[in-house]
């Protein structure tokens, strides 16, 4: 028995679906406005594309130089996290020993610290080794992102059978062969998953990279908007078009991606 | 077979617990001990026992930005919870909109918190101003000018952010419901109201601890939304606890100080979570 097309909660849901685009609606509508129309109305349509905005925020923000840090720092440091969690996960699943649960129950543990708990020393030490810089960013964002990952990846090689080691290392493959010919490749549901919750939260953060990289012209995009928002509050013509500018990639990115991402988002939450 | 001894094991193991160390245990350790100490970034300092600890339990401004953080976290961890779960349940109907609902109501989580506080500090001063102006409400042209609104507004932040994340969960959970069940259920006339109480929710049970720890802490460790909406204003009143932290330790550099503050916010963080853990495994236990 199929159930009927339920009207009223379509409708519902449509309105709903309005208000939650509407912060979208607005920021993009006034990002076109002068500074005049934002004064003197907020909610209509622009009167005319005012692209000025955008051109003088996107010379602003340098804004394609900072897209590129932003890109390359997510991009490293996810792919650091993917093949070395993956391979920390392969050793811990394989050797079932005491070592390895009671390494894969400390993994679980750090999860549990807040970031402002060890930010403080966290800075000081890599401070005194020069390693405030990007090389440290990523490596500290695998320290803090492999955790998850290798508890996703766990769970995911206790459900590939072993035989399947056993099989190819009968036909002589040595281990780095076993895992990255045949392991690996089986596991790519779970990388898609872990590659998606590290981009959003790597993409987005906004405080390690604060602490970590402060010369100017390597600042990712959460940084560089923070300093460009300082100076323009009293400009929201122009603040509004340089947010609008940094929403772009990720609006893109989920155009693309939405049903692997809503997928990752909840894999990675039930499991 | 692999085994621990193995060189290969540890090969495989290596980078992240390099990382893992430098990263997350030594900084730990060090801030647990820093916190004893009189240490302000550059000089050591000597070991001051637990004068740090004493302090805080006496510091107004902590204390206020810890009741302040718990305010928060339990209201917008009710909001949240109950508009996740509604729209999971709009969504799941049979509604032809269903996918690009979806879309839309999860589309916040994607874009980092910062800039999500921008666009409704954006909303809260201008639109809610110039709307308040239109139809001659005081109250809508001073949001984020006092302590009241500031809280209303990072709590509204919120549950329009994260309802579409729980919302996420509860899906995966209400689509596991058995198809007939329900049908069963509708055939014995039960209505929507009763499908809901007797059917749906037992069996979405656990996604209420799954996403009530999720939102907790979500909430509980807020900094990027409230440094972009209020950024603490006015006068410090809706400061929270990770970013009353970051000013003691960065602006004032009492480094020593902060670090038992966040020794603190450690503790309570970790309590809650094993108290989550030891409901799960209860829960489990039960069924």
């Amino acid at each position: 028995m199929a159930r009927k097309w339920n009207v009223r909660t379509e409708v519902l849901g449509v309105l709903l679906g309005i208000l939650w685009i509407a912060p979208f609606y607005l920021m993009f509508a006034n990002s076109f406005k002068t500074k005049k129309e934002i004064f003197s109305n907020t909610v209509s349509l622009p009167e005319g594309l005012n692209i000025a905005n955008y051109t003088e925020a996107f010379r602003e923000l340098d804004f394609l130089n900072t897209l590129m840090n932003s890109l390359f720092i997510t991009i490293a440091s996810v792919s650091l996290i993917v093949v070395c969690s993956a391979m920390a996960a392969y050793s811990l699943s394989r050797a079932k020993s005491r070592l390895s649960t009671v390494l894969l129950l400390t993994f679980i543990a750090a999860m549990l610290i807040p970031f402002q708990s060890v930010m403080i020393p966290l800075v000081t030490v890599f401070g005194q080794f020069e390693m405030l810089n990007r090389a440290g960013l990523i490596f500290m964002y695998l320290g803090f992102g492999a955790s998850l990952s290798i508890f996703l990846y766990h769970g995911a090689l206790n459900n590939i059978s072993r035989s399947l080691d056993e099989a190819a290392t009968v036909d002589g493959a040595n281990r780095f062969q076993v895992f990255w010919y045949i392991i690996f490749p089986m596991l790519k549901p779970i990388t898609v998953t872990v590659a998606i919750l590290n981009i959003i939260w790597i993409w987005n953060d906004y405080l390690l990279p604060s602490l970590v990289i402060n010369t100017p012209g390597s600042e990712t995009i959460p940084l560089k908007m923070f300093f460009f928002f300082g100076e323009y509050t009293t400009q929201w013509h122009l603040a509004l078009a340089g947010l609008a500018l940094a929403i772009l990639p990720v609006i893109i990115f989920y155009f693309f991606a939405q049903r692997a991402i809503i997928k990752g988002v909840s894999d990675g939450a039930v499991k | 077979m692999m085994r621990t001894r193995d060189l290969s094991y540890w090969l495989f193991l290596a980078p992240v617990l390099l990382a893992l160390t430098l990263v997350v245990i030594v900084p730990m350790l060090l801030g647990v001990y820093y916190s004893f100490t009189s240490w302000n970034g550059i000089v050591t300092g000597s070991f001051v026992g637990l004068e740090n600890y004493i302090a805080l339990f006496k510091d107004e401004r902590f204390l206020a930005s810890l009741w302040f953080t718990t305010k928060f976290s339990i209201v917008s961890v009710i909001l949240i919870n109950i508009i996740g779960l509604s729209l999971a349940l709009i969504v799941t109907s049979k509604i032809k909109t269903s996918n690009l609902l979806r879309t839309t109501f999860f589309m916040p989580n994607l874009i980092g918190g910062l800039i999500l506080g921008f666009i409704w500090q954006f909303i809260f001063v201008k639109v809610f101003a110039s709307v308040g102006q239109m139809i001659g409400s005081e109250s809508m042209q001073t949001w984020l000018a006092t302590t009241e609104t500031g809280f209303w507004g990072l709590v509204i932040l919120m549950s329009w952010q994260l309802a579409g994340y729980i919302m996420v969960i509860y899906i995966a959970y209400l689509e596991g419901l058995p198809k007939e069940v329900m049908e069963a259920a509708q055939l014995d006339c039960m209505n929507a109201f009763q499908r809901f109480r007797f059917i749906v929710f037992p069996l979405v049970a656990p996604a209420f601890t799954v996403s009530m720890f999720l939102t907790l802490s979500n909430t509980f460790k807020l900094y990027d939304q409230n440094l972009s909406l209020t950024a603490g204003g006015p006068y410090n009143s809706t400061e929270m606890v990770a970013m009353e932290i970051f000013k003691t330790a960065f602006m004032q550099n009492e480094f020593a100080y902060a670090q038992a503050k966040a020794v603190i916010f450690f503790a309570i963080v970790a309590v809650v979570a094993l108290f989550q853990v030891y409901l799960n495994k209860r829960r489990e236990v039960e069924m």
